[in-house]
């Protein structure tokens, strides 16, 4: 068990990656226009390979403020899961489902957090969702956790994740939205056993 | 003029007088610093994991707290820091999402911060402040002018150890 690196990531796992993303993207679009009462469209999915230690400036620069909300997750897979937005995007979201104008800026307050909370947890939950369709393993996602500080410390718990395995780490890149368009990123940090399970699921067991 | 010398998450340099040694947005990670007060020449370190013994993969020296301290020791005094007068300075290790304790990583900021101090106890090396754990993240600073340690975190008043 255990084998697996994404040193040896091939073609075909970040095809089924990008069509997951795909899927629980379009889910999660979905989810959030409904919540939010307007129209989105989102884009396909890029999946980016990248070496830990530039993780941190991967999304913007490194003391750039952004919203992380980060999953556990459980059962038949292990790991955990992050959903990470830049700070226009966040605004965006909840600036709308509060029913503010556009261009309030204050800082989050206590409502604005769990409303981005929320958000995250649909997102993540309905990304999950697809990979627990692709894959027929069960995954119980945790309640939703919320950090917004620099990149580059949220960025610190997936890279440290992947780093214990490897070099390299994967971000899935999604976009949506109607009039702006809103920036999302997944990471999925599954504990090695859970790479094999998740393969082999797949039927791309290396 | 100063100059201004960035360290990368998994990287470490050194610095010397008048210069700043800094790196941006440390999370759960940790940046240590070494440093003799008498030649102003230090150098930080900024290591993603505590035991590079416990990895299948270690090539990069920098991103475990044994080897890239080991590494930042033997670069600093090759520079000319005096080994004896060497002091030590430690931020980071904060635990960013609140959770409540399945993941394997739940710990590792706490756990990066204790590596520290083993490793600096091991080399009879001083550590004369830290600020670590909690939950936020540190842009830090080393003024090989001074030896001051600056930490800056968002919304909060610069503290300088």
């Amino acid at each position: 068990m255990g084998k697996f690196t994404l040193e040896e990531v091939n073609d075909r796992y970040v095809d089924v990656l990008r069509e997951i993303g795909n899927i629980g993207a379009g889910n999660a679009t979905t989810a959030v226009a409904s919540m939010l009462g307007i129209r989105i469209d989102m884009s396909v999915p890029k999946v980016q390979l990248l070496e830990v230690s530039k993780l941190g400036s991967a999304i913007c620069p490194e003391e750039e403020i952004i919203v992380g909300i980060f999953l556990e997750v459980q059962t038949d897979i292990e790991g955990s899961m992050m959903f990470l937005m830049k700070m226009g995007s966040a605004r965006f979201l909840v600036n709308k489902l509060m029913g503010r104008d556009e261009d309030y800026q204050r800082d989050f307050d206590e409502m604005d957090l769990s409303a981005l909370k929320e958000i995250g947890n649909i997102i993540a939950a309905s990304y999950l969702s697809a990979l627990s369709t692709m894959t027929t393993l069960v995954i119980t996602p945790s309640i939703p956790y919320i950090a917004v500080d620099m990149a580059a410390s949220i960025l610190s718990v997936p890279a440290i994740q992947f780093g214990q395995y490897g070099d390299n780490a994967l971000l899935i890149e999604t976009e949506f939205g109607d009039d702006i368009m809103i920036n999302g990123y997944f990471i999925l940090m599954p504990e090695q056993d859970s790479y094999d399970k998740i393969l082999t699921a797949l039927g791309l067991s290396i | 003029m100063s100059k201004v010398i960035k360290v990368g998450m998994a990287d470490l340099n050194i610095c010397k007088s008048p210069d700043i040694i800094t790196t941006i947005g440390l999370g759960s990670c940790i940046g240590l610093i070494l440093y003799d007060p008498v030649t102003k020449i230090g150098g930080m370190v900024h290591y993603m994991l505590p035991d590079s013994t416990q990895m299948r993969n270690h090539s990069n020296i920098a991103k475990f707290a044994d080897t890239g301290i080991d590494e930042l020791l033997r670069r600093v005094t090759r520079a000319g820091a005096n080994r004896s007068r060497l002091i030590a300075k430690i931020a980071g290790g904060a635990k960013m999402f609140e959770t409540t304790g399945m993941s394997h990583v739940n710990n590792i900021g706490e756990r990066n911060a204790l590596a520290a101090k083993q490793k600096l106890r091991e080399l009879h090396i001083r550590l004369i402040a830290e600020d670590t754990g909690l939950n936020y993240g540190r842009t830090v600073e080393l003024h090989c002018e001074t030896g001051e340690f600056y930490i800056k975190a968002i919304g909060k008043a610069i503290k300088i150890i």
